[in-house]
């Protein structure tokens, strides 16, 4: 229960910079947008192949969009020297872990929401089943929003961070890529009996590496 | 620049701070070993081994894509298994953080091998330099992910704090290959069933042919084994190097402090911009 709490209190704080910085909705929303539109032109706006391949596209986009949003919420502890702030402040590493990684999610499904509806109207696609695509959505939020989280204090004080965060964590977003995609496949299909078994897939690496975060953020926090 | 520190002085140094993990001899004997064994094995694989019937010459590329194959998963699981023994509070040691890191290296060159040699045997076979088959798939990620690994241990840092990132990131690794790789034959599954670990048939492969695969991989194992020693004294060596330059740093800085305080009243700002390296 003190666990919750405390991630609460963590989630609230991040949002509350976010709410205040607007870093996500001024960069991180249009730069989805503009990769959603970029990737329109490359297929040359061909609408058949754009319809077919739109649920890949946008899982692309959201991955992209995570890593930002990800290395974002690790840079903020690194101002002022706010990470001392959080390792003072006597609160538990699996709790900051899961407060990070709840605001991350946060943000996410907010970027989901606008960048679907701006897949749905530009590569004329049409939602036929919503709720694998939602319940897929929500899974794939959670694994994102984790592994993220955990990748990003994994680069955080490093030097290198801008380009070694999105080497390391892209490849392990695979199965979230895949899982995703499917998913919202089978929603536009209105064929979501295929769908189900991914969005399990998605909860799967959701649990795997929230407990890993769990268990790894608090060593990850006292270093330096 | 002071030439009294000779390499062999070096490197003694080092490995005396480092401690072998196996003489020199030992290694020494053992790089001869692979250099015999693989001659063999080229020997073996080109004239001895019965060419196969569907796939002619091209068949053979199997003594290699197999144990490089073999090879890759094998480094990965060392560097899995040091990485969780240096978190381990009780074996915590950078032997093992150098050793994963080691073995790492080693893996990603044997998984880059795997994938070029797949390429050159898929060419013929299946008509294609690639196919978006399961475990095409998992080997390129599992590629990049070691790829990931390696960029993070090459960022300077303390020791013991690169160490720590490192093995979690491994073992963070290691957890997603299983999962990339159920969710990608879930996409796809075109590859051959596994022919000799298959789970309901008995060995197809000709017995000569199992023999010389056999062989291949023991070969392929000497050889890492070779690889990962000289690489781990070499990381060693390269550790000293640094420290040995961090002290010299350290030394002439100190001069150049205690001569402008003797010196002259005048700013000193220039020598000191250009000394090398900053301690922290």
């Amino acid at each position: 229960m003190r666990l919750l709490r405390e991630a609460a209190v963590i989630a609230g704080k991040d949002l509350r910079i976010e709410a205040r910085s607007r870093v996500t909705t001024n960069q991180v929303l249009p730069f989805g947008g503009l990769v959603i539109v970029l990737f329109a032109m490359a297929l040359d706006a061909d609408r058949p192949t754009l319809t077919r391949v739109a649920p890949g596209l946008f899982w692309v986009t959201i991955l992209l969009a995570a890593s930002l949003a990800a290395a974002r919420s690790a840079a903020v502890e690194i101002e002022n020297g706010a990470a001392d702030g959080l390792r003072m402040s006597s609160l538990d590493g699996a709790s900051i872990f899961l407060g990070k990684a709840a605001a991350v999610a946060v943000q996410l499904v907010g970027l989901e929401l606008v960048l679907g509806v701006a897949v749905v109207a530009l590569y004329d696609v049409e939602v036929r089943s919503s709720p694998v695509m939602i319940v897929g959505a929500l899974c794939a939020t959670v694994g994102l929003a984790a592994a993220g989280t955990l990748f990003a204090a994994l680069a955080s004080g490093l030097r290198a961070r801008e380009t070694v965060l999105p080497l390391l964590l892209l490849p392990v977003l695979a199965p979230v890529l895949l899982g995703g995609t499917r998913a919202w496949e089978a929603g536009f299909e209105g064929t979501p009996s295929d769908g189900w078994p991914w969005v399990q897939l998605l909860a799967l690496f959701g649990l795997v590496y929230g407990s890993l975060g769990v268990l790894a953020y608090g060593s990850l926090l006292e270093e330096s | 620049m002071t030439t009294s520190v000779s390499p062999v002085r070096g490197s003694r140094d080092a490995s005396a701070r480092s401690g072998l993990l196996a003489s020199r001899r030992f290694v020494s004997v053992l790089g001869w070993s692979c250099l015999v064994s693989m001659a063999l094995l080229v020997w073996l694989g080109l004239s001895v081994a019965p060419t196969d019937a569907v796939q002619k010459d091209a068949q053979r590329l199997m003594y290699v894509h197999v144990p490089a194959a073999w090879l890759a998963y094998l480094a990965f699981g060392v560097t899995a298994a040091c990485s969780a023994l240096y978190l381990w509070p009780r074996t915590r040691s950078l032997h093992y953080d150098r050793l994963a890191g080691a073995s790492a290296e080693i893996g990603v060159l044997f998984t880059a091998l795997t994938l070029a040699l797949g390429s050159i045997w898929g060419r013929p076979v299946w008509g294609t330099w690639w196919t978006w088959d399961a475990r095409l798939v998992t080997t390129a990620i599992l590629f990049f992910l070691y790829l990931g690994y390696l960029a993070l241990r090459r960022v300077p840092d303390d020791p013991q704090v690169r160490a720590r990132r490192s093995a979690i990131a491994a073992l963070v690794a290691v957890v997603d290959v299983p999962i990339v790789h159920f969710s990608v034959s879930w996409w796809r599954t075109l590859h051959q069933e596994g022919t000799v670990f298959g789970e309901d048939r008995d060995a197809q492969l000709d017995a000569t042919m199992a023999w010389i695969l056999l062989w291949a991989v023991v070969t392929f194992t000497l050889v890492y084994l070779f690889l990962v020693l000289r690489r781990y004294d070499l990381a060693g060596i390269e550790e000293a190097a640094d420290e040995r330059q961090l002290e010299r740093a350290i030394v002439e800085r100190r001069s150049e402090a205690a001569s402008s305080v003797v010196a002259a009243p005048e700013p000193v700002s220039v020598a000191v911009g250009a000394a090398p390296g900053s301690a922290p």
